[in-house]
């Protein structure tokens, strides 16, 4: 057993795990972070992916001992609320892009990745190609790519909007 | 995954001295094929030494006429390099072809190299443009290092520093991916260094990377897909599993042969 302190949603958080705790047992087992999911285990599916250190990755391949040494974390806990939801996740309701919603978290944390890391420059081609790791079974791609299209272009909008003005 | 303890090295020398003084250990870089192993109960270490944040094992630069590239630089970061993108664009288009963005921010080349899994992609592009595997006490030719499946010149506890590559003319990648797991079925790797022409092959040997010496010849002077068209390596040497058997596998070699030899200064990943 060991201590190990994760900085999760601007949270710092210190629990004593074993050393074959997964990043994704940490949140969902010992910080109650439950919207992560764990789908195939086995690194494909994309479910638990979350951002560890500005990239996202899949958090049931990666110890959350040597999580500890690459970041902060950020979850679709840290992303929006029912209150107030993020560009993406507003966009993955506005565009209907989830039936059982299994698969929508990881999709979600990807896909606000994905626009981050090439600032809202996105075509169909590159959302296809970059959501290769997240696997959805029910609604397929058409909508979740419409999605991530969508708010990549809000993205660009916002970024190109004169500054200060109210 | 069995009960292991985790211990994160912050240099070289560290890393060593933990592997000599630990029981049954391991190295951890990526994690992203030791974990999964892990998790199947086909690999129970004690001990899990993490080096992927060594300083040692970072970086990508040029010395010379070759490109070095850290052992623990992710597929993400070889991918996405204007260093490598100049000097050896196939060598970041394989990269990008590794498995999907989330598995490219964690595996590292030096991972792929170390383990030599008969379909990934780097053996290929190391044995074609005739890299030096630089470990802790030596530099291997990539000729002399991978020794079939899943083995390679590696001593106990050695471990890879860096990658060197000579930088060639031109080069370039024909990749037909399993659509499920992004591994090659087959994959081709040709490069021209000093006017001779080397082909590597991934995905397909049973004995994992070869050289294509038929191909080879065949390409030498004049590297051009038309010379090979006919050519298909012997089917007996090839795996055959429920993915391709084979004879479909030789005739995939040709293809991403020809296609790699198409392709030179880029790739062509289907």
């Amino acid at each position: 057993m060991q201590d190990v302190t994760l900085t999760v949603n601007g949270k710092t958080e210190t629990r004593r795990v074993e050393g074959r705790t997964l990043l994704v047992q940490f949140l969902r087992e010992h910080l109650g972070l439950t919207g992560t999911h764990v789908g195939c285990d086995t690194s494909q599916c994309g479910a638990c992916t979350v951002i560890l250190g500005g990239r996202a990755v899949k958090s049931c391949t990666i110890l959350a001992s040597a999580a500890a040494a690459r970041g902060e974390v950020l979850t679709i806990e840290g992303l929006g609320d029912e209150e107030a939801l993020s560009p993406m996740q507003e966009a993955f309701h506005r565009h209907h892009a989830l039936q059982c919603g299994f698969c929508t978290p990881g999709m979600v944390m990807a896909a606000h990745n994905m626009v981050q890391r090439h600032e809202g420059e996105l075509t169909e081609a590159i959302v296809r190609r970059e959501l290769e790791g997240n696997l959805c079974r029910c609604t397929g791609y058409h909508n979740i790519v419409k999605a991530v299209l969508a708010a990549a272009e809000a993205h660009r909008a916002v970024a190109s909007a004169p500054a200060g003005q109210d | 995954m069995y009960a292991f303890d985790y211990h994160r090295a912050r240099s070289l020398e560290e890393a060593l001295k933990l592997f000599a003084t630990l029981d049954e250990a391991t190295f951890l870089a990526g994690g992203h094929t030791l974990l999964p192993t892990m998790k199947n109960r086909l690999a129970a270490p004690e001990n899990l030494i993490d080096i992927s944040a060594l300083p040692e094992l970072s970086g990508i630069g040029m010395q010379g006429g070759v490109l070095r590239i850290g052992a623990a630089m992710t597929h993400h970061a070889v991918a996405a390099s204007s260093l490598v993108a100049e000097t050896i664009p196939a060598l970041a288009a394989l990269a990008g072809s590794i498995g999907d963005v989330q598995v490219r921010h964690v595996g590292t080349m030096g991972g792929s190299v170390a383990n030599n899994d008969p379909a990934a992609d780097y053996p290929a592009a190391v044995l074609s443009l005739g890299a030096e595997i630089e470990t802790d006490r030596r530099r291997i030719p990539a000729d002399d290092f991978f020794q079939g499946l899943y083995a390679t010149a590696l001593e106990e506890g050695e471990l890879i520093v860096a990658i060197r590559f000579p930088v060639p003319e031109t080069a370039g990648y024909g990749k037909y991916r399993n659509p499920a797991s992004r591994y090659a079925l087959a994959a081709s790797f040709v490069s021209i260094r000093d006017g001779a022409v080397r082909v590597a092959v991934t995905g397909a040997g049973k004995n994992g990377v070869f050289r294509w010496e038929a191909a080879e010849q065949a390409l030498m002077g004049h590297c051009s897909a038309s010379r090979i068209a006919d050519l298909r390596p012997e089917s007996d040497a090839l795996l055959s599993d429920m993915h391709a058997d084979a004879a479909f596998r030789a005739n995939l070699v040709n293809v991403v042969t020809r296609r790699a030899a198409e392709h030179l200064g880029g790739a062509s990943i289907v």
